[in-house]
């Protein structure tokens, strides 16, 4: 297979992800498209190094599943204080940082 | 020797600097009797540490009675270099042991006066800052350290001439006086730039043994003008003597403290410390000699009109200056210095027994409502009598033997000037009548309120024994050079003058002596005739004439007219039309600009959240485009 | 072998995606999420990422997906009311997509297209992955350690409850 068929998927994840946090109200929706988005660079990351056949691609989509769980981790908790506090979930009801 | 001269002499410097620190940081805390006790004794250890690195140099060879003291090095930048280094040499600890000496006496003194004073604490901490700036001006050995000096002296004097800053006439006098010392700073920094431009060091070893070759006879000229300015400012020397009477606003130490040990003699010290250069510009040394006697004459008749006791001893001590000045002009710079040793004595003296009577009557200085406290206050009235004759100059008391070493430079020296020399010692016939005038106004004279006089009491011992002791130092301290027996002083400065054999030691002349006995003598007398006891009234003088003293000849009222009043007046058009209308204008255009921006780009911070997200989307396109474009 | 395999996954992968975000129910949306995560672990395995592609199933699926749906059940949001807030988003946002697309693509289709060379990579993919991790990035690794550790710390602070 040719590295740009992998690119190809990457990129078409990629955006797929971007127009899930565009459109999408649902602020645990918009959090797993921009999982989308980060699988999508993890796969293009872990594609190059077979291409380079060189490891540090590997690693470094490893460090970005480990920062990645870190981020839903404090981003599932902001949504669950926000929920207590106002029980409601639409991102667009977020808006008091409006300047 | 097993312990070497400058470890002393970092002590004297030392130790009032942390009585400074400790009086400021902790006087607030401490109990008054610490603060004292810290305040005097640093000064009082100086004192003795001074002495002793005095009498360990005696010992030497007078060749090597010179010696640096580097601390460490302060800035060194490319070529320049100026470390903090001091010099001990006879003329600098010379200077030291009055400055210590006569200082300590009057810190031990203020303990008794300031006592009761809410700002105990503050008072020794700026009176100790001041003693320890006067030592950093005289041990400084490079002319950029005895500016810090010049310039602390300065704030000092600012610091405690406004102490009772709460009254108006107090914080208006610590003012004028910083001002008119500021002329003299800009004075000092420009004779310092000069130094730098032309020799590249400052230094005084260098400065002083490489400006005959370095200095063209322009520079040299204009180098003495400089320093003439800072001195005549410092001293208080036509035409820059009006700050000094208004600094009687400060207590009674204080006024002590500076015209006796510290700041005014600063400018006498600085001529003498570089007479090398005033040498080198013989017109400058004339002028100082000039302004000297001037002064001297000028400063003693403004004294005969003076109602306020401090304010007489104020222009008495303009017009010792003035004797100071005359004689360094001269180029009897030993003479000078040993004046302004004597001076020190007797016009401490002065200042102290007068301050007891002000203590006594409660803070009143005005000599018409004084009067009859020759019986209340017997100690005090010896002491100011042993003062009035030791400047009147009569003998053998101390200011007789410095004057008339003064007198027989200007009559009889090589170098004398008739004319200066009779202005002097005319001079010397108003000083006897005027501080003779203010004894029998203060003791002699009946009460015009005798119930002010009888709730007078005697000074406490902490006050009355430093006054005893500067009375034994006012009447015997001029044994130490008689003319024709004793060259004490002179000996001593000898190394100092050796190299450039600047000094002109005046001949003892019989007739000098016997014609400044009588002028003194006869202003005693004239004075007695006016204001002894039974004359009650008010004394004829020429109306015009008294009204010509009494505005000190309207040199205040010129400098109002010529300088503050234009001065203000600019000010004030400069405040209005351009601070406001200019530069106030700008900034507020440029804030209100802002402002409305900043108000039209409000809606970009929306607060949803996906509105960022599209904007993150858009810049990212439009970079990816740009990337691929290229 | 290759061929066959990449095919089919991405295919599945691309309609999973689609169907995470357009999925009206959010836990419909998690379950498509793991399939595009299985597909992804499945590619990493014929890429010779063993290692990345068991962490991809165990945290990934496992952890960080199973987490998503404890909250959604947790919150069990209703319906979003179907008033749009930002009209212009759509508008704004697909065409601005188009041309992020336009612009991969672009780049892709110009590439070369050339089979990939034969793999030199370790044969013992767990092996090589760890020892790169503990020499060469032992530093980053230890910082990723305690970015967990402040993401755990900060997530018990934010979700506790006040009194």
């Amino acid at each position: 297979m040719p590295l740009e068929a992998y690119i190809a998927l990457s990129a078409v994840l990629f955006a797929t992800g971007a127009a899930g946090v565009l459109l999408r109200r649902n602020p645990l929706v918009m959090f797993m498209a921009v999982e989308l988005m980060l699988n999508a660079a993890n796969l293009a990351f872990t594609a190059f190094a077979r291409a380079r056949n060189a490891l540090d691609g590997q690693i470094f989509a490893l460090f970005v599943v480990a920062v990645a769980a870190a981020e839903v981790v404090v981003g599932l908790a902001i949504i669950v204080a926000i929920f207590r506090r106002r029980a409601s979930i639409d991102v667009d009801e977020i808006s008091t940082l409006r300047g | 020797m097993e312990r070497t001269a400058p470890d002393y002499a970092a002590l004297v410097l030392l130790l009032p600097a942390l009585g400074f620190l400790a009086s400021a940081l902790l006087g607030r805390w401490l109990p008054r009797a610490v603060v004292a006790l810290v305040a005097c004794g640093a000064i009082g250890v100086a004192f003795v540490a001074g002495l002793s690195v005095t009498m360990q140099m005696a010992a030497l060879p007078a060749a090597e009675r010179a010696q640096r003291l580097v601390l460490w090095p302060w800035i060194f930048a490319g070529d320049f270099r100026v470390s903090l280094g001091f010099l001990l040499d006879p003329l600098s600890l010379f200077m030291v042991l009055v400055v210590t000496g006569v200082g300590f006496l009057i810190h031990v003194y203020a303990v008794g006066y300031m006592h009761g004073d809410p700002g105990f604490g503050r008072f020794f901490a700026y009176m100790n800052l001041f003693v320890l700036a006067m030592l950093v001006l005289v041990l400084a050995d490079n002319v950029l350290l005895l500016m810090v000096g010049w310039g602390g002296v300065g704030l000092c004097s600012y610091l405690l001439i406004a102490f009772w800053f709460e009254r108006p006439e107090a914080a208006d006098a610590g003012l004028k006086a910083f001002v008119v010392n500021a002329i003299g700073d800009v004075g000092l920094m420009l004779a310092a730039l000069l130094l730098y431009g032309r020799i590249g060091a400052l230094d005084y070893a260098t400065v002083l043994s490489q400006a005959p070759q370095a200095l063209d006879q322009r520079a040299a000229t204009l180098v003495a003008l400089f320093l003439l300015v800072a001195a005549v400012a410092k001293s208080a020397q036509l035409p820059l003597h009006v700050w000094l009477p208004d600094a009687m606003a400060g207590p009674t130490p204080v006024s002590a403290l500076i015209h006796a040990a510290t700041m005014v003699t600063a400018g006498v010290y600085l001529i003498v410390r570089l007479h090398p250069l005033f040498v080198l510009a013989p017109e400058v040394l004339a002028l100082a000699a000039t302004l000297g006697a001037l002064t001297a004459f000028f400063a003693a008749t403004l004294g005969l009109v003076q109602t306020n006791i401090k304010r007489v001893m104020a222009y008495s001590t303009v017009s010792q200056l003035g004797y100071m000045f005359l004689a360094v002009g001269l180029a009897s710079f030993s003479a000078g210095m040993f004046h302004l040793m004597t001076h020190a004595f007797y016009k401490a003296l002065l200042f102290l027994a007068g301050g007891a009577v002000i203590h006594a009557l409660g803070g009143e200085e005005d000599l018409r409502k004084m009067g009859g406290l020759r019986q209340r206050l017997p100690v005090t009235y010896w002491s100011f009598l042993v003062g009035t004759i030791a400047l009147s100059g009569v003998l053998p008391f101390s200011g007789f033997f410095s004057k008339e070493e003064i007198l027989s430079a200007a009559l009889a020296g090589p170098r004398a000037n008739p004319l200066l020399g009779l202005l002097a010692l005319a001079t010397a016939g108003v000083t006897a009548a005027y501080i003779f005038r203010a004894l029998l106004m203060a003791f002699h004279r009946p009460p015009d309120e005798p119930e002010h006089a009888r709730h007078a009491h005697e000074a406490p011992p902490v006050m009355a024994l430093p006054t005893l002791a500067l009375v034994a130092l006012a009447a015997l301290g001029g044994l130490v050079q008689v003319p024709g027996v004793s060259h004490a002083v002179e000996g001593w400065l000898e190394p100092v003058f050796a190299k450039a054999h600047a000094d002109v030691v005046p001949p003892f002349s019989p007739w000098v002596t016997a014609l400044s006995w009588l002028v003194a003598l006869a202003g005693l007398a004239v004075a007695w005739r006016v204001y002894a006891p039974p004359a009650k009234e008010a004394p004829r003088v020429p109306s015009g004439l008294y009204r010509l003293l009494a505005n000190g000849y309207y040199v205040e009222a010129l400098y109002s007219a010529v300088f503050v009043r234009p001065f203000r007046a600019l000010a004030r058009g400069l405040g209005e039309r351009v601070d406001r209308g200019v530069v106030d204008a700008t900034l507020d255009g440029i804030g209100q600009r802002l402002a409305d921006l900043s108000r039209g780009l409000r809606w970009v911070q929306s607060g949803y959240a996906r509105s960022y997200a599209l904007a993150m989307l858009l810049g990212t396109v439009v970079l990816l485009w740009y990337l691929l474009w290229k | 072998m290759e061929a066959a395999l990449f095919w089919p996954l991405a295919l599945v992968a691309i309609v999973a995606a689609v169907a995470v975000i357009a999925a009206r129910n959010a836990v419909y949306s998690a379950l498509f999420m793991v399939v595009v995560l299985f597909c992804l672990a499945l590619l990493y395995l014929s890429l010779g990422a063993e290692f990345l592609a068991a962490v991809q199933i165990i945290i990934y699926a496992g952890a960080i997906m199973v987490l998503f749906l404890f909250v959604i059940t947790l919150l069990n949001p209703q319906a979003l009311p179907e008033q749009e807030h930002l009209p212009g988003q759509r508008w704004l946002g697909l065409p601005l997509l188009g041309l992020l697309v336009l612009a991969l693509v672009a780049v892709v289709a110009s590439a070369a297209w050339r089979p990939l060379p034969p793999s030199t990579l370790p044969a013992n993919n767990i092996v090589a992955v760890g020892q790169a991790i503990f020499r060469s990035y032992l530093f980053p690794f230890e910082i990723t350690s305690l970015l967990l550790l402040v993401a755990i710390v900060g997530a018990v602070v934010l979700a506790q409850r006040r009194a």
